[in-house]
């Protein structure tokens, strides 16, 4: 079978560490596709996250939570991938283009002429027990995929990857008040979606 | 003088990505000390970022190490 492997491989990795890294490949690959909505790029994020992962398991050592651990090197991965795809569209494209009709339907009907609200919003009944259940994060999955590409890609790194606005310009190339233009559309629409398609029938 | 609602959830998401001005928190504060609707949405969008957060967490809390 040729020379033995040398320790520093990821190869290396105890077999159950591996086979329990491996076990967590859906969920990761659930998790790139909500950000990178191409799928190979995603898989290409999560094959890179776990090969890192395996070259790191003394890392692990100690760590209670295999997921966490995985997602955040996963976060990584993300941002990276992020950042190729704006170079490459950078060179490819004259401009990366205002929308500024996108989710323009977020807000219609919402208010009136004058700005008020149509149908004032009702509080939530129960949001933190929401935060208990997977079905609750499976209907916030689904209005997190029903956004528009590139809003849905700015508020998750905002919300998600937990980057400031200047960061996602600077990657982006956008301006900043294009940022917030987005990010207060993409949260309109969310808490729309969320009130149809969950609070409304919970 | 007094934002309209559809001003008020602008401001409230900005809050939420930068510090606000001055006279930008005094509207809102005038605004949502009179509005019902704009202070649910005020606190629909803190929700929001904390379900986002908790996403990664497979829905669990997180239980610190």
């Amino acid at each position: 079978m040729g020379a033995p492997k040398p320790d520093s491989s990821p190869l290396s990795s105890a077999p159950d560490f591996r086979a329990q890294v491996e076990r967590m490949r859906p969920y990761l690959l659930r998790y790139a596709a909500l950000q990178l909505r191409d799928a190979a790029t995603a898989e290409d994020a999560v094959q890179e996250a776990l090969l890192a992962a395996l070259a790191a398991e003394a890392n692990f050592a100690g760590r209670s939570n295999l997921r966490t651990w995985l997602t955040g090197i996963l976060k990584h991965k993300i941002v990276d991938a992020i950042r190729r795809q704006s170079r490459e569209r950078a060179a490819s494209e004259p401009g990366p283009g205002d929308d500024p009709g996108e989710l323009e339907g977020a807000f219609d009907g919402l208010f009136d002429r004058r700005g008020h609200w149509s149908e004032a919003p009702d509080a939530w009944r129960q949001p933190e027990g929401s935060l208990q259940q997977k079905q609750f994060f499976a209907a916030l999955e689904t209005c997190l995929r029903a956004l528009p590409e590139r809003t849905a890609r700015v508020f998750m790194m905002r919300e998600h990857l937990g980057l400031e606005t200047s960061e996602i310009c600077k990657e982006l190339g956008i301006t900043a008040t294009h940022c917030w233009v987005m990010l207060h559309r993409a949260r309109m629409a969310l808490r729309l979606c969320l009130e149809k398609n969950w609070f409304a029938k919970t | 003088m007094i934002p309209s609602c559809k001003e008020t959830t602008r401001l409230l998401s900005l809050g939420e990505d930068r510090k606000l001005a001055f006279g930008e928190r005094l509207a809102l504060r005038v605004h949502l000390a009179i509005c019902n609707g704009c202070r649910n949405v005020n606190v629909q969008f803190k929700f929001l970022r904390l379900a986002v957060r908790k996403l990664s967490s497979d829905g669990h809390p997180e239980k610190s190490a």
